[in-house]
């Protein structure tokens, strides 16, 4: 029984009836991680809110749309906890209104309609490779109720990023990139990263504090992870344009609340670790990720903050070198294929819990390509030593060219342990048609999704909840203690038996010279008629007299 | 929105052209819209130089006006982000990294795997699955002057769409004749930078069709210059030479399609550049560059006038109630444990037993009573 989260409007304060806002918020993490996130309610006029994405959930009955585009891994290890993670490639997961009747139509609609916006391969999600959960990706606004036939979900783990979607997303924002936050967003730069993840979040929320009213909230995010050490800069000093080659100089003037948070959190209790300039606005406190984290807030809507220059350029300067290491994570996984050949294989998931005393329940979503042939009798998971046996597994096998594997389960982690599960496959051999036009390069396995509430550092109260910064709330947390994560693994990339595609012109050519060596000669010697020709003598004159005798048509001497 | 362009029909033109003139000069082409076709046919990072041929070709014609709703751009590759790239997010048509062709502002239509050439005559003809979005049409009418760029490996007769089929004239031919017969084109300008391009506009049959190619049949179209930064051939001579020429063409410039025949003689591009005008109505003087690589249109100034409606303030109010809901709503619990758990199976679909079952059935029931007699039946039934 979840209390009601009595949340505050995401911006802060009350709105009125029929109010919109765009409030958006830059966060610079250490360990070189950022998250981006704008958040605008609307109504149904499209001042602030995009005609395109506006009119496709009001025609298509769609309640909440994710879609993520990402390149990139997300290294739990070395980056520790991320803000909001997405998997390698392009995922769309959908919730659609209980009015849809078919519910497939619309999706295979909506699909096509969002890759001509996001100028991505997104046409090519089908029936092989939407997948229906049952258990994870409940949704993430208000929800009366959740059948799970409403729900559908794909990722298509070969789709490339690059500047061609990050032009429409950009395009989406009310001032486009020439004003606020946005126009630190160069492709030349955000793309020289080793993760970058771009997303569009549409959920209803509460408009105020009593919740009986509903507004669309659209909230998107853009995660990049720049890495100094190995661009070559050595130090772990940055400054905004140092990442961006530019700095910020003006708000969108449609923005009602445009911040910039660094966080300043200190590691093992010590102080004055690093140093910030200019001086932030104020210093806020929050709770993020169930743990207290710091954080140095740069309000550009203040004034005061671009009296002396027209320009911000936030720096981080560290005052003592510093050690590398991250905090590990409570939650991490990874996932990679085992066996050798190109027959069979086997998938292999590793989840750690790294709590010292409590266990948590995680469900684990894995879509399998219906050419890995899975084989569920060879499931097994296996926890310090012993079989661990889920509380719940739903597996729905695939169905050749037409549907995808598709297999939840719940697993409950015991504290400070590692979970393997694997399973075997055998690998399917296309037909020749089949196969996309680089073949050898091999064929992906999206990645598989962990679901979990993972237990906080600190407990978070409810008036925490209404304060948190903008780039944290996207999951709705029920009670304090714990707080909701969704990871990813690797997506996998195996080798399919491929045949070799020249053969058919190999097999032409050899069919026809046997033909014509063998049967030609054969057919030369039953129809050719010999006959003795006395061998010539004489010398010039004569063969020359021969020749004009031929030609006469006389017969020769 | 494409930039208007007076022409001769504004007064501000009266002393230089005749009456005649200016009334002839309205008619002579008689597009009024412009769209392009920019395809790029390879895969594989060592054939970047054709990904930056057709960007280069894109950057050019967004210049001179056409928007990238007219534009439909198909990109068998990505190779601005791709991992072997030292720098992501470009693409560099000269060496020494001076012109990023790819830009901040690209839309590609169609990339990597959905360039096919099934994709590519579905385009040309309009024969598209009615869910394709409005970006991927070419939504073309009778008056529209099309220009259909194309770029890759070729040979005799044939170009090669990532190195798993082809696209042979004969189909190109027939597609052209199906945009004539439906009326999806006014004039069409047709450029193919390829070994042996010159075959592929051989068997051309329908009117008002202008192409030129890299090369002739027999001969190779070669590339440029490599840059040892990026470890790979930029451009291909032919482009190169086009897009220094097309730098020089603004909206209003007259320079016509002779000029572009001259373009990169056999001195600098080693092959022979071809050209085929024998379809055109017009003869190539008369042809601006503009009237396919540009976007101008012929604007009609008129001085009625027209007075809008000044009541806008009930506009706010048109909104209707929302219903409140009588309860606050609540968000969903995220990780339900004990409502997953307990979730129902689901009803297994009953389905009839299939053939080898029944078969085995009644194998097994003739065998009981062949054995036993026929007199048991009237015990069953």
């Amino acid at each position: 029984e979840a209390s009601g989260i009595g949340r505050d409007h995401p911006c802060g304060s009350f709105p009125t009836h029929n109010t919109l806002r765009f409030c958006e918020a830059l966060a610079l993490l250490p360990g070189c991680g950022q998250a981006w996130g704008l958040t605008l309610p609307t109504v149904s006029h499209y001042r602030l809110f995009p005609k395109a994405l506006g009119r496709l959930v009001a025609a298509l009955g769609v309640r909440e749309l994710h879609l993520a585009l990402t390149q990139g891994f997300w290294r739990t290890r070395y980056w520790g906890q991320p803000p909001l993670q997405a998997p390698a490639g392009a995922e769309l997961w959908v919730w659609f209104q209980p009015t849809v009747t078919d519910v497939d139509k619309a999706w295979k609609e909506l699909s096509n309609i969002l890759s001509g916006i996001f100028c991505a391969s997104l046409n090519f999600i089908d029936s092989t490779n939407t997948v229906i959960p049952t258990a994870s990706f409940k949704p993430l606004g208000l929800a009366n109720g959740t059948d799970h036939h409403l729900l559908r979900y794909a990722v298509l783990p070969r789709e490339v990023v690059c500047t061609e979607n990050l032009t429409p997303w950009k395009k989406l924002l009310p001032c486009g990139s020439k004003a606020g936050l946005a126009v630190l967003l160069k492709a030349e730069r955000l793309f020289h990263s080793s993760y970058h993840s771009q997303a569009v979040h549409i959920r209803p929320i509460c408009r105020d504090a009593s919740c009986l009213a509903v507004s669309w909230e659209l909230r998107q995010t853009l995660t990049v992870v720049f890495d100094f050490f190995s661009s070559g800069q050595g130090k772990k000093d940055w400054s905004l344009f140092k990442m961006f080659s530019r700095t910020l100089t003006d708000t969108c003037p449609l923005a009602s609340q445009s911040k910039v948070y660094v966080d300043i959190s200190p590691k093992n209790k010590e102080k004055e670790l690093l140093e910030v300039s200019p001086a932030p606005t104020s210093v806020h406190e929050a709770i993020v990720q169930g743990d207290k984290k710091t954080y140095a807030v740069y309000d550009l809507l203040s004034p005061s903050l671009f009296n002396t220059s027209r320009s911000l350029n936030v720096q981080l300067k560290w005052k003592r070198p510093q050690d590398t290491e991250m905090p590990i994570p409570t939650l991490h996984a990874q996932r990679y294929v085992g066996g050798y050949g190109l027959q069979t294989g086997e998938i292999c998931t590793l989840i750690y819990n790294t709590h010292p005393y409590r266990a948590f329940p995680v469900i684990l979503l894995e879509t399998v390509p219906w050419y890995l042939r899975l084989y569920v009798h060879t499931l097994t998971i296996i926890t310090k030593g012993k079989e661990n046996k889920p509380s719940y597994i739903h597996y729905q096998p695939a169905q050749d060219r037409r549907r995808p594997h598709l297999l939840e389960m719940l697993i409950q982690l015991p504290a400070n342990s590692v979970t393997k599960i694997t399973i075997q496959f055998e690998r399917a051999l296309l037909k020749w048609t089949e196969y996309p036009p680089d073949p050898n390069h091999g064929f992906y396995v999206g990645s598989s999704v962990l679901s979990a509430l993972v237990p906080s550092v600190t407990a978070m109260k409810d008036m925490d909840v209404e304060q948190s910064p903008l780039f944290a709330s996207l999951f709705p947390s029920s009670d304090g203690s714990s707080y909701f994560v969704r990871l990813y693994t690797e997506p996998l990339l195996v080798n399919l038996p491929t045949p070799d595609f020249s053969m058919p012109y190999n097999v032409i050519c050899l069919t026809c010279t046997v033909v014509a060596v063998c049967y030609g000669s054969f057919y030369n010697l039953l129809t050719r008629t010999f006959h003795v020709e006395e061998p010539s003598r004489g010398g010039l004159a004569k063969r020359l007299a021969n020749v004009i005798r031929k030609l006469r048509g006389v017969p020769p001497l | 929105m494409p930039c208007p362009l007076v022409t001769q029909g504004s007064p501000g033109f009266h002393g230089i052209f005749g009456r005649q003139d200016r009334a002839e000069q309205f008619f002579r082409s008689g597009h009024t819209n412009n769209w392009a076709v920019l395809v790029c046919t390879s895969r594989f990072w060592f054939n970047y130089r054709h990904v930056a041929n057709t960007l280069s070709v894109y950057r050019s014609v967004k210049r001179l006006g056409i928007p990238d709703s007219h534009i439909v751009l198909m990109l068998a590759d990505d190779m601005a982000c791709n991992p072997r790239n030292p720098k992501p997010a470009t693409v560099f048509s000269h060496k020494n990294m001076e012109l990023n062709v790819y830009g901040d502002d690209v839309e590609v239509d169609y990339r990597s795997y959905e360039v096919t050439v099934e994709n590519f005559l579905r385009v040309l003809t309009g024969r598209i699955p009615p869910s394709t979005p409005r970006s991927k049409r070419l939504l073309s009418d009778d008056r529209s002057n099309i220009l259909i760029y194309m770029t890759g490996h070729g040979g005799n007769g044939f170009l090669k769409f990532q190195d798993s089929e082809e696209i042979t004239n004969v189909e190109l031919a027939d597609a052209f004749e199906q945009m004539w017969q439906k009326r999806r084109y006014n004039e069409l300008l047709f450029i193919i930078d390829t070994c042996q391009g010159a075959s592929m506009y051989e068997r051309f049959y329908s009117p008002n069709i202008m192409a030129l190619a890299s090369s002739q049949v027999g001969e190779d179209s070669l590339s440029h210059q490599p840059d040892l930064g990026i470890g790979v051939h930029l451009m291909d001579r032919y482009t190169f030479y086009v897009l220094e020429f097309l730098e020089e063409i603004h909206p209003a410039s007259q320079t016509n399609m002779n000029d572009l025949f001259q373009v990169c003689p056999k001195s600098l591009c080693v092959s022979t550049p071809g050209h085929r005008t024998d379809l055109f109505q017009r003869a190539p003087q008369n042809v601006l560059i503009t009237d396919f690589f540009g976007s101008v249109r012929k604007v009609e100034i008129t001085t009625e006038t027209l007075s809008l409606d000044r009541d806008v303030a009930g506009f706010e109010s048109k909104f209707p109630e929302e219903e409140l809901a009588t309860e606050p709503l609540k968000y969903a619990e995220q990780l339900p444990v004990a409502q997953i758990i307990h979730q129902k199976p689901k009803q297994k679909d009953w389905h009839p037993p299939g053939g080898f079952i029944l078969g085995l059935w009644a194998l097994i029931i003739m065998v009981f009573f062949k054995t036993y007699g026929i007199k048991h039946m009237k015990h069953v039934f």
